[in-house]
């Protein structure tokens, strides 16, 4: 038993932090979200020299083999560093669904362009678990048709992977003929999401032939959870870090604000909370890559509750540092916003409590 | 990252769940002994079972009466595991097993260890924890009891309050005033003293429970042997924070709140509504599941201080906010089940259509007692950001003084 990180892990956190620090200053984050994307190729190819996105990618098909554990660890160093980055759909969602469904062939022509980050993959399922209005995507004679929202990392994407069903899950190009993605404005403008429309568009492949994706859409959805509660907690580490730096350091009324206990307590209670559910948030991760009985389970409930709490925290960051917590100048909103919209990607902590207790058999007699 | 045990392990673990499929006839309820220890035959024999199989006192060396195994955290881990899954009673704790103890182990004279440890892991010494008085509470520092030396003995004169099942306890850990002119944190010293003494008088306080789970202990010139004496003059405020660390692991430990769990899950799918399972009720199973999710957290959040103490690093602010949250979760627990139940759940001390005996309305209000005990959950706070963030400390007069 050894419920802590390996040395390995330790550095892989520092060197993507030291990455961010040299290369991707928020001042750079800045500039990259404000294009249209929100993405920038040279950041990404930076990453990618890091071995970041081929972390699950396995060896033989030029990554590194690592855990959705690893992952989600790197998830919560490229959140504290606000990164504007696809890594959750093209580095976790996507090679989550090819290693679980892909045919021997899909798998060695896309999994090496993954690791080498020259394919990026924006990943559509939230019709599956959370349908809106009138989207939804269905298959008539082999083509899609309808509508999916929320598709992640569709600012960066050139294929999606795109869930027509339970067990369908179609690969199609970003230029397939009838498709048309038009990015969403969501308040954190450091990632893109996007509405995929579909005219009869033809996939280019079905991940594991038609009807063959099983249980690759499930996978993919709960390897992302994990890795988005991770995201949170990463955000709220620098949300609290922010705040204690910002306490020692803002005087009023001839004392450092740190010193007034109304102040300490406020960042008492962020770590607090933050402590246990950072250990929620790797048992979850570790559970999708040891524990497959208790996997989704705990990705539901970590997820849920690392929102909740990452959502009082960065409230509470806020009000620590008073007036310019609120500006748009200051950094901390950046977080503010990156929790917001994990909050809600994949699931929303009510949906996903209620995943859990059905997991669990709790919804009948 | 392994949440494996390994071979030995897991053999063990199934030693573990032979001894409780053999012995469980013969345990008392879970709740008897716990926090709140007391004798009872079918306590006592329990606890010299487990003591005998290594499940209790299980690394307090033989001399002292313990079981003598080498320092395994992760078989205690497990034995914890598998008494929680089986709902059996984990033998004796609280004041004397879990706080003195380890404070002797660390800090008493071999004399002391030989005289107390034994009979205190096998339950035939109940103590007490005589820190706070009426004018020393949070700024536990300023306690004034004061013993003085004269002869081989201390004179002890004083008002300790808040004093838990002192009225069934045969022994007294204190914190006195040795010094009245050294520094406010220098004068104090760590004292054991015999509740038969002549000149103690406890009288009970209840509480809202409605029970006399704490006391007032009055003390008109008790005489105490110099022996008695834990550490040296003066070093009380050092010894006395030894056991209020193991206080508030204890307080704020898992293990309690997924037994709460397990039980309020069972609770949850007996108890039926208009028909319906309470379970089958969105609301309350939303509510079922964020408090899961927080229990769990507790829980693997145990496994991660644990992989630190194994590992030999300090854990830092994480393992200072066990007490605050693990309390607060304690309370919360009760709270579902208590709305769970709805009007039943008011039910109280042996009325008809009662639900588990009473316990979680004693459960809800205990454990907002247990916020406050040990250091209230401002404190905790305090804590948290002074020691833990590096926050400036409390402008005087009280700083350093909280416990
Ligand atoms: C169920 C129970 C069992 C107990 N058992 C024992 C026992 O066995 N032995 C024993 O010695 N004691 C025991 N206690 C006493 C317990 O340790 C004290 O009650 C506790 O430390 C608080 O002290 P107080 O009651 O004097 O409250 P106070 O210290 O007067 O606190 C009152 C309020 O003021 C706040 N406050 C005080 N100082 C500060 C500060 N610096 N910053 C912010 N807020 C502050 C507190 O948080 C609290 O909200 C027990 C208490 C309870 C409730």
């Amino acid at each position: 038993m050894d419920f802590g990180l390996s040395d390995e892990q330790k550095l892989l956190q520092d060197t993507i932090r030291r990455y961010l620090e040299e290369k991707v200053p928020t001042t750079r984050v800045r500039e990259i979200m404000q294009t249209e994307t929100a993405h920038d190729p040279q950041v990404w190819q930076g990453l990618a020299e890091l071995g970041i996105t081929g972390l699950l990618i396995p060896e033989e098909h030029g990554g590194s083999g690592l855990g959705v554990l690893d992952a989600a660890l790197a998830a919560e160093i490229l959140a504290w560093g606000a990164a504007p980055v696809p890594f959750l759909g093209a580095t976790v969602m996507a090679p989550s669904a090819l290693l679980q469904a892909g045919t021997p062939s899909q798998q060695s022509e896309w999994l090496p362009r993954i690791a080498t980050g020259e394919t990026c993959f924006g990943c559509a399922a939230t019709e599956t678990f959370g349908l809106r209005g009138e989207a939804g995507v269905r298959v008539e004679g082999g083509r899609l048709y309808g509508q999916s929202l929320f598709a992640i990392d569709a600012g960066a994407a050139d294929l999606f992977l795109v869930a027509a069903g339970p067990t369908d899950l179609a690969l199609v190009p970003r230029s397939a003929s009838g498709l048309a993605v038009e990015l969403l404005r969501t308040v954190d403008r450091t990632r893109r999401v996007g509405e995929l429309a579909f005219d009869g568009v033809e996939p280019a492949e079905w991940v594991g032939g038609p009807g063959g994706a099983g249980a690759a859409v499930e996978r993919m959805l709960d390897a992302g959870r994990a890795v988005l509660a991770s995201d949170t907690l990463g955000s709220c580490d620098r949300a609290i870090q922010m705040s204690v730096e910002y306490a020692m350091q803002r005087r009023q009324f001839g004392r450092v604000i740190g010193s007034f206990q109304a102040v300490k307590h406020m960042c008492s209670e962020m770590v607090a909370e933050i402590e246990p559910a950072r250990s929620l948030a790797w048992y979850a991760a570790y559970a999708m890559d040891a524990l497959p009985d208790e996997a989704a389970t705990a990705v539901a409930l970590a997820k849920s509750h690392l929102s909740d709490v990452g959502t009082d925290v960065v409230r509470t960051a806020t009000e620590v540092h008073g007036g310019i917590g609120f500006t748009e100048e200051f950094d901390l909103q950046l977080w503010f916003k990156r929790v917001e919209l994990n909050r809600q990607l994949l699931g929303g902590p009510e949906l996903l409590r209620e995943r859990a207790a059905r997991l669990q058999g709790w919804e009948a007699a | 990252m392994d949440l494996s045990y390994g071979e030995e392990h897991e053999h063990f673990r199934q030693e573990v769940r032979d001894f409780l499929e053999k012995h469980r006839e013969v345990a008392p309820p879970p709740w008897m002994g716990g926090i709140v220890a007391f004798k009872d035959e079918k306590v006592l024999s329990w606890q010299k079972l487990l003591v005998e199989h290594g499940y209790a006192a299980r690394t307090i060396p033989r001399e002292y009466g313990g079981f003598g195994a080498e320092p395994d955290p992760l078989k205690t881990v497990m034995i914890d595991e598998e008494f929680t899954r089986a709902n059996v009673s984990r033998g004796i704790g609280g004041q004397g097993p879990d706080m003195l103890v380890p404070t002797l182990l660390e800090h008493g004279s071999e004399e002391q260890k030989r005289k107390w440890v034994a009979p205190t892991i096998r339950g035939g010494v109940v103590w007490c924890q005589g820190y706070s008085e009426p004018e020393a509470g949070s700024d536990l520092a300023s306690l004034q009891t004061s013993a003085v030396e004269d002869g081989d003995e201390f004179v002890v004169n004083g008002h300790k309050i808040w004093t838990t099942t002192a009225q069934l306890s045969d022994m007294m850990f204190t914190l006195v005033r040795t010094d009245p002119k050294a520094k406010k944190h220098a004068g104090i010293s760590y004292l054991l003293i015999p509740m038969d003494a002549p000149g103690i008088e406890v009288r009970p306080l209840y509480t809202m429970t409605e029970g006399a789970e704490f006391n007032e202990v009055f003390l008109t010139d008790v005489r105490v042997p110099k022996s008695n004496l834990v550490g040296r003059l003066g070093e009380g405020w050092k010894i006395g924070n030894t056991t209020l660390k193991h206080e508030r692991n204890m307080l704020g430990s898992a293990s309690q709140s997924t037994a709460s769990l397990q039980r309020l899950i069972e609770l949850m799918r007996q108890e039926k509504v208009n028909g319906s399972p309470v379970i089958a009720d969105p609301v309350f199973r939303d509510r079922l599941t964020k408090l899961q999710a927080r229990v769990l957290a507790m829980q693997y959040h145990s496994l991660r201080l644990l992989t630190h103490t194994l590992r030999g690093e300090w854990p830092g602010v994480a393992v200072m906010i066990v007490k605050l949250i693990g309390c607060q979760l304690n309370h919360d627990l009760a709270r579902l089940a208590i709305d769970a139940l709805g009007e039943l759940g008011t039910l109280y001390k042996g009325s008809k259509h009662e639900r588990d005996g009473g316990r979680w309305q004693f459960q809800y209000m205990l454990s907002l007692g247990l916020i406050i005990g040990g250091g209230t959950a401002q404190i905790q706070k305090n804590i948290i950001a002074e020691r833990g963030l590096g926050l400036p400390r409390e402008p005087k007069p009280a700083s350093g003084g909280e416990r």
